[in-house]
């Protein structure tokens, strides 16, 4: 083709080359554009697995910079703000050094107005409430804050120190006892503090605000009651949210666990160990929003603890899970603000960093040869600062973007905060901030393979005979009506089947739950009376229906049969079930009822995967080469023995292939289980309950889902095992067909 | 006999019969479900007649009751034990009636449950008038006089008459402040928002012109200029519509005056002729297709959902078509074929098969997010941080929708290159076609009912799809349409409304459901309608085809 043959004019020739060019330029845009839109199809898996791939990547951890400890003297207390620019640290001798978390410069210090102080408390995290407990009995309570301002458009960060209790100390203890030990919490209304001294009981202090009208300032009145604290020595206090819970423990792991009603009404609802007998405890912190207690011990264990309902409808502490990563004592814990991580220091000069709920350890790296005293997580856990025991601060950069995902989050049970037991449970988000997401994937796969089953249930037997009566017993005419109904049947929208199933078919079967019943029951025995009935009409009768068409004959046999049990539901009601089928089910065999439960789904599913399972089935079947159902009659077979053993069986890879299909379409349904369930995803394979599947909570969670969160990230996850899923049943389903295919051919 | 029976089922015979049953079984599913649809979908803007009955509450007392029968049930007594309801001694069932007695604004709930027999002296009074109006849904009273500026002008029967021609009145200048609102007022905003990016870009630029800032600052004080004048009229429209207004007693005996400003239309059923019904059903019929929603989508028209259904559908295929034949082209015509043309057409027939759910998370993420994120820090910095395309809209839908029906026309289209016969390629071929000239004046026109095929499914998948459009689009009420008369007309970036998401949303996200559902009949049966079609045209193109193709071999 190359080169232009000599006989050609000039013009023509010009011409040629050009004819010939078009076709070279054709043939490679063809090629770029038939490669890009393959590409582009394939680009769908590499996205999905692009986004849900940083669930898999491990936390890393990094010093970025290390420094003198800034202001001097002994920490009592390190943290620092939200944009990782600055932190505060609190000393032995009542001051609070702000400084820049780059590279240690002080950027302010505050003498706090007090001197002699003996303990130190923190509220909870985030909050920046301190207190410090004094030798005469009573408590500086205090706040620190960092102010953002943008003067001239330049992000300006201002530390400062606020009394919002006021300036002057609160009296904690009236005896004036030293306050050796401190904790602090306080809420919109309250603040409450528990001190203890070297002797005599604990004292539990509530102030109240009480904002005046007139003037800005508050006032506090105080409510002060004396708790015995049953010998133990207390070494670590701990203020629980609202302020309803109090703990307080010995070195030894002996622990209280008081409740407080009113304010003033202290109950000890236990006395409990939280160590084996050589241990002693190290750190005592409530993981982020105080409902559990981590407990470091001296064997380098961090133990998680919460309280649990138990048979005497009290709430105890029960071990839940704890964490072996550092085995020499822990020194110092730091909680994550926003999740349920921590990260703990050790005296071997580690820091681990944990989650509670995926029960991970993320990483424990070395920090420095000897001990480390203090540990602070900034507020987007992107930061660590660590204090050594030779005087220098470590800042630490943190990637740990998905710390909740594990195998054990995603498929196994997980005991959660405030859960009696473990348990499979879905639930991404809640109002609260210090909410325990609940990403376990078992439910909605367990929803989507419930859904997927009933309507297999539905689907199989009637495509399957229907596309075998189809494809071999029915008269050609027949067949060129009932195909096209068939794909209108698979055209329609499942937005369409979804509504009916929900608003019609639902509240339908409710009212007539006997005839459905009753349906299913007598709709395979009516069709047999009438088929035998018909055997015996009179020779004239049956040639009216010629062979082939006994399917339209049946259309009114089924509408009778249909309308027949719905005619009997309410007798039927009324004569078995006491006139309450719904009532019955619940007081008789104790199944709750949805109205929109799988019945519905299995119904209105199974509709829509009738023509899918059907289409390939009848192909199937009538592909199968006519000469061996021919040789097999021609041996004295009747029909349905032909088919039953020559023609089902050669077709068996086809209708499996279907049933494959149909399936990958069950599980990827979205609007009908959106629609005709409640989508409450619950483990119950009672086919009166409704279910969650994971392609409606990809639709009802993704648009509120924040970009590149770990929600995110698992809802593509969730889209991902669905596309991986279907892709592998229909590949196989195809690939099959394909054999099949040649099988017939080579016959 | 019992023998007869035994070799009746050794022959194999009932399973027939059963098969035969079960095809049957499928059919009347699928023709059932289309003659519901059918029939409620139709049924809905029939005039129902309006009934009144007195009615005995269970405490004894009687009221008059007045309404649309809107749904029957018969109850087993035995439900009702405890109910505190008290029912006469021997009967078992219960006939109940939901009866829509709307004036939601009056009685709190527009529909309630009745029981038949309590229902004493029904009938149905000719003078019973029905108003739809612009909020709380339908009215059900008796029109006593009507009123122009608060003083009576008329009364009796003449006020009927009255009503219809102030109705009149009051409908065109409703429609003239509504053209008024949205048209031109909504142009102006259009206009503002454009200044205001336009400055906004030049900041970010750091180039202040001050020529184009004073250009800037006039044409804005041209358009508030025109907003002032507008917004006089209206003030003047305003006046002038509320002037009328009727009063009507409810079945309670109370009289309620409702201007005339919020009352869409006013009829009386129960004195309709069978003409006049015929007329009313195609009025409302129009108006379903042609006019905006009402009360939250669950009245007036659906107008807006068809627009957009209509433009996604649009603008998908003109993304499809292309790409889907020239990939077709290049599996069938170009590429080697081998086992790995064999692996791609599996891989795009499957793809067929993969959940629609899962292309609307890749469409949300990788256009809305990745995409429409970079592009509008590219092009859009000035609208920042409201995004322009870094928001789910029209675009990313039909895109994605594109993505999704491409292989039904990869499949069509390609098996529509492998129907042509090998005779006619090699013919022109021998002719001394190129390759390209063969294929573009003799296989692709050959071919083309086969991509047309092809496009018709895509349409018809692509207009019934709700699930991936939920998140990268639908919305239950867009304020403007993606086509409008404002520069440059198409709006790409906009959200819009589907009538497959409107089904879904106004059946069971609206708070009304009950008021809703013959609406949602009525939607969901032009999308019946509009998918029944396509898809036979694409059979009847299929058949015809084959027909042709058969001729060829021959």
């Amino acid at each position: 083709m190359t080169g232009t043959p000599p006989i050609l004019d000039a013009a023509t020739s010009r011409r040629y080359r050009w004819r010939l060019l078009n076709d070279q330029l054709a043939r490679y845009w063809v090629g770029i554009g038939g490669i890009s839109v393959i590409f582009a199809i394939a680009l769908i898996f590499f996205y999905l697995f692009y986004v849900v791939l940083p669930l898999l990547v491990p936390a890393s951890a990094e010093e970025t910079v290390s420094y003198a400890v800034p202001g001097g003297g002994t920490t009592l207390h390190l943290e620092m703000e939200e944009l990782n620019q600055q932190a505060v640290r609190y000393t032995t001798d009542g001051r609070a050094i702000f400084f820049t978390v780059r590279d240690g410069t002080p950027v302010g210090q505050v003498r706090l107005p007090v001197t002699d102080v003996r303990s130190f408390a923190t509220g909870a995290p985030g909050s920046g409430l301190v207190a410090l407990g004094l030798g005469d009995g009573r408590a500086l309570v205090l706040r620190h804050v960092f102010k953002v301002s943008y003067p001239g458009n330049v992000r300006t960060i201002t530390p400062a120190i606020e009394y919002p209790y006021g300036e002057e100390p609160l009296v904690v203890d009236e005896d004036g006892r030293p306050l050796t030990r401190l904790a602090v919490r306080d809420s919109e209304e309250r603040l409450t503090l528990l001190a203890a001294s070297d002797l005599g009981p604990l004292v539990l202090a509530d102030f109240t605000k009480e904002s005046s009208f007139l003037e800005d300032a508050i006032t506090l009145e105080r409510t002060g009651s004396l708790i015995d604290p049953a010998g133990v020595e207390p070494k670590f206090m701990l203020v629980g949210p609202q302020q309803r819970r109090l703990f307080v423990a010995a070195e030894d792991g002996e622990l209280l666990h008081f409740e407080v009603r009113r304010g003033d009404q202290v109950r000890l609802v236990e006395r409990i160990r939280l160590l084996p007998e050589e241990r002693e405890l190290t750190v005592l912190r409530f993981l982020a929003g105080g409902n559990s207690l981590l407990a470091g011990d001296s064997g380098g264990r961090i133990a998680q603890w919460f309280p649990v309902r138990d048979p005497h409808n009290r709430h105890t502490l029960q071990h839940v899970r704890s964490f072996d990563a550092q085995d020499r004592p822990v020194i110092d814990i730091a909680v994550e603000e926003r999740r349920k991580g921590f990260a703990a220091v050790d005296a071997a000069g580690r820091v681990g960093l944990y989650h509670t709920t995926a029960e991970r350890t993320l990483l424990v790296e070395q920090v420095g040869p000897g001990t480390l005293l203090h540990l602070s997580i900034s507020p987007r856990a992107d930061h660590m600062l660590i204090e050594d025991a030779d005087g220098r601060l470590h800042l630490w950069q943190v990637e740990n973007e998905h710390p909740e995902v594990s195998w054990h989050s995603l498929w196994e049970k997980v005991h959660y905060e405030g859960y009696g037991e473990p348990a499979y449970i879905w639930q991404s988000s809640s109002a609260s901030n210090d909410f325990e997401p609940k990403f376990s994937l078992v439910p909605l796969s367990f929803g989507t393979i419930k859904a997927a089953f009933y309507a297999m249930l539905v689907a199989v037997p009637l495509a399957i005979m229907g596309a075998i009566y189809t494809a071999y017993f029915m008269a050609p005419r027949m067949r060129q009506m009932v195909k096209p109904s068939i794909e209108i049947m698979e055209a329609l929208p499942t937005v369409i089947l979804g509504f009916l199933a929900g608003l019609w078919l639902a509240p339908m079967m409710e009212s007539h739950l006997p005839g459905i019943f009753a349906l299913l029951l007598m709709m395979p025995l009516g069709l047999l009376v009438f088929a035998f009935a018909w055997r015996h009409m009179p020779q004239p009768v049956r040639r009216w229906v010629p062979n082939g068409w006994e399917a339209a004959l049946l259309i009114p046999v089924v509408l009778f049969l249909g309308w027949l049990s719905f005619a009997l539901s309410a007798p039927l009601e009324q004569g078995l079930f006491g006139g309450d089928m719904r009532g019955w089910l619940h007081t008789e065999l104790g199944i709750g009822f949805d109205q929109r439960n799988s019945l519905v789904v299995g119904l209105a599913m199974g509709f829509a995967v009738i023509p899918t399972i059907f289409s390939i089935t009848e192909d199937a079947i009538f592909s199968v080469p006519k000469h061996l159902t021919f040789g097999s009659l021609a041996l004295g077979a009747t029909p349905w023995q032909t088919l039953s053993r020559v023609v089902i069986l050669t077709a068996s890879p086809g209708i499996f292939s279907a049933v494959m299909i149909g399936l990958g379409r069950a599980v990827g349904e979205t609007m009908i289980v959106l629609m005709a369930t409640g989508n409450t995803p619950v483990m119950d394979f009672s086919i009166f309950q409704g279910m969650r599947t994971l392609s409606a909570n990809i639709a009802v969670e993704m648009p509120e889902s924040e970009v590149a969160s770990t929600h995110y990230r698992i809802l593509f996850l969730a889209a991902l095992v669905l596309f991986m899923f279907t892709f592998i049943f229909n590949t196989v389903a195809e690939l099959i067909r394909q054999r099949l295919r040649r099988r017939y051919a080579s016959l | 006999m019992l023998k007869n029976t035994k070799t009746w089922f050794r022959s194999g015979d009932p399973w027939i019969w059963l098969n035969a049953g079960a095809l049957s079984i499928s059919i009347v599913m699928v023709t059932g479900l289309l003659i519901l649809i059918a029939a409620r979908g139709f049924g809905h803007f029939w005039p129902k007649p309006i009934i009144e009955a007195d009615y005995v509450e269970n405490d004894g007392g009687v009221i008059r009751l007045v309404g649309e029968i809107h749904d029957e049930e018969t109850v087993p007594v035995d439900r009702l034990h405890g109910t505190g309801i008290e029912l006469p001694a021997g009967a078992t069932h219960f006939k109940r009636y939901l009866v829509k007695t709307g004036n939601r604004d009056v009685g709190g709930l527009d529909f309630r449950w009745v029981f038949a027999h309590r229902m004493q002296a029904p009938r149905e009074p000719e003078a019973l008038m029905a108003l739809e109006r612009r909020e709380w849904g339908n009215f059900y009273g008796y029109l006593r006089s009507i009123r122009e500026d608060g003083r009576v002008v008329a009364e009796g029967e003449a006020a009927w008459e009255a009503l219809q021609a102030r109705l009149e009145r009051s409908e065109a200048l409703f429609r003239e402040i509504r053209r008024i609102e949205r048209g031109e007022i909504g142009s102006i905003n259009y206009g503002l928002e454009r200044l205001r990016l336009a400055e906004r870009k030049q900041e970010l630029a750091g180039s202040v012109n001050p020529k184009v800032q004073a250009d800037i600052a006039e044409e804005r004080q041209r358009l508030e200029a025109t907003y002032q004048g507008l917004q006089a009229k209206l003030a003047g429209l305003y006046e002038a519509i509320n002037r009328d207004s009727l009063t009507a007693e409810v079945m309670n005996g109370r009289m309620v005056e409702i201007p005339l400003a919020k009352v869409v239309r006013a009829y009386r059923p129960n004195a309709m002729g069978p003409f006049a019904k015929v007329g009313f059903y195609g009025e409302k019929l129009w108006e379903f297709v042609s006019d905006d929603p009402r009360e939250a989508n669950t009245e007036g028209g659906i107008f807006p959902a068809i627009f957009g259904t209509v433009m996604m559908v649009i603008l998908m295929s003109v993304i499809v078509t292309p790409f889907g034949v020239l990939a077709a082209v290049y599996l069938r015509e170009y590429a080697k074929q081998g086992p790995m043309t064999r692996l791609i057409r599996i891989a795009v027939n499957n793809l067929a098969g993969v959940p629609s759910i899962v292309y609307g998370v890749f469409g949300l993420g990788f256009f809305v997010y990745f995409l429409g994120g970079n592009i509008d820090q590219l092009f859009f910095p000035e609208a920042a941080p409201a995004p322009t395309f870094g928001t789910p809209g029209i675009m990313w839908a039909s895109l994605t929708l594109a993505l999704l029906t491409l292989p039904v026309v990869i499949v069509a289209t390609e098996e529509g290159l492998a129907r042509i016969p090998r005779a006619i390629r090699e013919g022109s071929l021998a002719l001394g076609a190129t390759k390209l000239e063969t294929l573009w004046r003799t296989v692709l026109p050959m071919a083309s009912p086969a991509m047309m095929t092809g496009l018709i499914l895509a349409v018809a998948r692509a207009a019934g799809e709700v699930a991936p459009l939920m998140l990268v689009g639908v919305v239950k009420l867009a304020p403007s349409l993606p086509l409008d008369d404002n520069a440059p007309f198409l709006h790409l970036d906009r959200k819009f409304m589907h009538l497959g998401f409107h089904i879904y949303d106004v059946g069971f996200q609206s708070p009304n459901v009950e008021a809703a559902r013959p609406l949602v009949y009525a939607t969901a049966l032009l999308l019946v309608l509009v998918i029944i079609a396509l898809n036979l045209a694409a059979i009847a193109i299929r058949n015809h085809l084959r027909e042709k193709y058969r001729a060829l071999e021959h």
